[in-house]
């Protein structure tokens, strides 16, 4: 086969290729994609194979492509700048898309909102709770998930694992996103052990690996026994605690084979709820529901399974409150709650349930955490 | 003597156009290596980028930042220094047009903008300066020294963005308070395409008749050559030094300007977006002439725009993509090596 290429005479092969080749190629390219589907666009701030934020999201858009009648285009790491304006509008006008799922926070405001304005008939799904209703546009609409519930579930597991009652968390932002999920972390923990704290370490950005992995490894120096994060990849985290022989609980999505020795249990995003949800109702032709939230008992996250690290005890405590949580029986930030300064911050009788707008604007760290807002 | 002016700007176009023309070949049999078909992913990148009126302006508005931050390495190259820090000038310059417009709102929005503008531009060049200065009077490498300044300023740009400039209204996404909507820069009249394409375009032909047709310009080109030489003929190097840092400075300045008030509203992290670094490659592919920077630049928004196409209908990761740049730029640079070496382009003597 390679031998006739070669020996075809080259003047000929040339020829052939520039009429032949180079028609067909541009009227494949140039045809209508995907006919009679519905085109949807995911849009990923960073690489989908992360072990975080991109690949929760990746994994959904994976299921939806098996969906009858559903055909897919992606496109990763996309900055939050003109240049996702540019690809969402290159999906819509170039691929013919009409439901997108452009996925990092920063995209919304203002990139979906102008793009939502200028593509009426297209419906934009966000990834985040910022779609205000009278505010934003119809066209446009907000998923997100009570992780908090998973977080506290990692504590709780944590908790039982831990032998020097030292947890760390290495965290991004000190955003109130991320301070609810060090907080739900630290109160399911304490519920085991009132006596565990955990070190915060605040790195400054989503995604700076060196500074994560650095970290990891003066939390470990100074006792932690159970690492957690919220950074955008989880991975080096993971990796370093189980090279240093430690416990660690997953976010975003499943880092188990990561580390199969030490980790215990992880807060994944399912978002195959809200992406099926908005599938769904956009072949049905229905009005998008511009504002989807839920946590465990809705399906938008699960735990991991366990590790095998996991003791039977800890496994029975977790399985209980977890069970409540499916009931919605279970409250997190439940007062008395007293910040790591002393200050009551939740009064005793005083019950934030996860539809609490409060809890949207968390500004503290609660008592047993070590570090600063 | 206009012979020789044609032939070396027709070398000056056939070679990078060669080593492009063989980077596309080169990427077309990894493609086919990878089961993909060469000619369809051709027709691809000619769809993404240049194929209609959308693809022509998906391609300039991705070229738009970086013909400003270009310039942030391509002027200062002319007095022999290598800046290669211009994000971090951008970051400040971008900062610094957030706080201005705040603070400025109520007055006229023409008033506004040219504040902004101005403050970014003179935060952007103080910033370059800095690396100049070091370079200058302590003999500090200006390459690593311009990198590590990025560092700071992106360092300093969180701090403030997240403390003491913070908009307490934004929770999950701490930015500054907003610049207002009749502070914004708006569009190109016609185009998808915002204003900082139009400043590029301007700033661009502006450098380059400075650089090459004044007498300034000549001075900072003989700064360039032989620094030396030029104190010697008692030119003053060390402020056609800091002029050019300036100047280039400035450019990426007016660059995070145009982020906050074309786009963003507010100055927010999204604004580091490495607009700075690929600055860097498009000055050296142009050769540090700001003229050829405008090409280059379209070139390499047109390179971003059917990355994108490549990514969505052939199910490629960006990485792919990464490839074919990365290829296309290694070729454009290796060719350098053919200037002065090709027969056809080199003037017949007696």
């Amino acid at each position: 086969m390679h031998d006739a290429i070669v020996s075809m005479d080259r003047r000929r092969a040339l020829k052939t290729l520039g009429a032949f080749g180079v028609a067909g190629a541009l009227t494949r390219a140039g045809r209508a994609w995907a006919v009679d589907k519905l085109v949807v666009g995911v849009i990923y701030v960073g690489p989908r194979d992360d072990y975080g934020y991109n690949q929760a999201q990746a994994q959904a858009a994976a299921a939806i492509k098996r969906m009858p009648g559903v055909a897919v285009v992606e496109q990763e790491k996309v900055p939050e700048t003109t240049d996702v304006q540019k690809t969402m509008a290159s999906m819509i006008e170039q691929d013919g898309a009409t439901l997108l799922f452009p996925t990092s926070f920063g995209y919304f405001d203002p990139h979906i909102l102008k793009m939502a304005e200028k593509y009426p008939k297209i419906r934009f799904a966000h990834c985040g709770g910022l779609w205000t209703e009278g505010k934003h546009p119809k066209n446009a609409g907000s998923y997100f998930g009570y992780i908090d519930e998973c977080q506290y579930l990692n504590g709780v597991v944590a908790g039982h694992a831990s032998k020097s009652k030292k947890l760390g968390f290495i965290a991004a932002k000190p955003i109130p996103q991320v301070l609810r999920n060090i907080n739900a972390f630290t109160l399911g923990a304490r519920s085991v052990d009132p006596k565990i704290t955990t070190q915060l370490i605040v790195t400054g950005d989503w995604a700076l690996p060196v500074k994560e992995a650095e970290a990891a490894n003066s939390l470990i120096d100074q006792g932690v026994d159970v690492l957690t994060c919220h950074v955008d990849s989880p991975k080096v985290v993971v990796e370093t605690a189980e090279r240093r022989g430690i416990f660690v609980c997953g976010y975003h999505a499943n880092q188990a084979t990561l580390a199969p020795r030490g980790y215990l249990t992880g807060a994944e995003w399912n978002w195959l709820t809200p992406y099926t949800m908005h599938v769904q109702d956009a072949q049905a032709g229905k009005p998008m529901v511009n504002f989807l939230r839920g946590g465990l008992k809705d399906g938008f996250v699960k735990p991991s399974a366990y590790g095998r690290a996991v003791s039977e005890a800890a496994r029975k405590s977790a399985d209980g409150v977890k069970a409540r949580m499916m009931k919605a029986d279970f409250v997190i930030f439940k007062g008395p709650i007293k910040d790591n300064t002393g200050k009551t911050v939740v009064d005793g009788g005083v019950s934030h349930k996860q539809t609490d707008v409060v809890l949207e604007q968390m500004n503290y760290l609660v008592e047993g955490v070590i570090g600063k807002v | 003597m206009k012979g020789q002016r044609l032939r070396a700007a027709a070398e000056a176009l056939a070679i990078p156009i060669g080593a492009l023309a063989g980077a596309l070949v080169v990427f077309g049999i990894f493609m086919a290596a990878l089961g993909r078909d060469p000619l369809e992913v051709y027709a691809l990148i000619h769809r993404g980028a240049f194929a209609s009126a959308f693809s022509w302006q998906n391609t300039l508005a991705r070229a738009a930042p970086l013909v400003l931050t270009a310039l942030c390495v391509a002027v200062p190259a002319r007095v022999g220094l290598m800046i290669i820090g211009g994000e971090g000038a951008l970051v400040l310059g971008g900062l610094a047009a957030a706080v201005i417009g705040h603070a400025l709102i109520g007055a006229g929005p023409l008033t506004v903008k040219l504040a902004m503008a101005a403050g970014a531009v003179a935060v952007g060049a103080m910033w370059i300066v800095l690396a100049g200065a070091l370079r200058h009077y302590r003999g500090v490498n200006e390459t690593i020294s311009s990198l590590l300044l990025t560092y700071i300023a992106i360092a300093v740009f969180n701090h403030l963005v997240e403390g003491p400039l913070r908009d307490p209204a934004s929770l999950n996404k701490p930015s500054t308070a907003p610049i207002g909507e009749a502070n914004m820069l708006g569009q190109l009249p016609g185009l998808d395409v915002h204003w900082g394409l139009g400043f590029g375009v301007v700033l661009c032909v502006a450098t380059y008749v400075l650089v090459q047709h004044t007498t300034y310009g000549f001075a900072l080109r003989i700064v360039g050559g032989n620094a030396r030489a030029a104190r010697l003929a008692g030119l003053p190097v060390g402020t056609l030094l800091l002029l050019a840092c300036a100047l280039g400075g400035g450019a990426a300045g007016l660059a995070g300007m145009v982020e906050v008030a074309a786009v963003h509203g507010s100055a927010n992290a999204s604004l580091i977006a490495g607009y700075g670094y690929g600055g860097i490659v498009i000055a050296f592919i142009a050769r540090h002439n700001p003229l050829a920077v405008l090409p280059v630049s379209l070139f390499v928004g047109g390179l971003a725009a059917s990355g994108g196409m490549l990514q969505r209908r052939l199910d490629l990761p960006d990485a792919t993509v990464q490839v074919l740049q990365g290829v296309a730029f290694m070729l454009i640079l290796a060719s350098e090596a053919l200037y002065g070496r090709i027969r056809i382009f080199q003037p017949r003597d007696g």
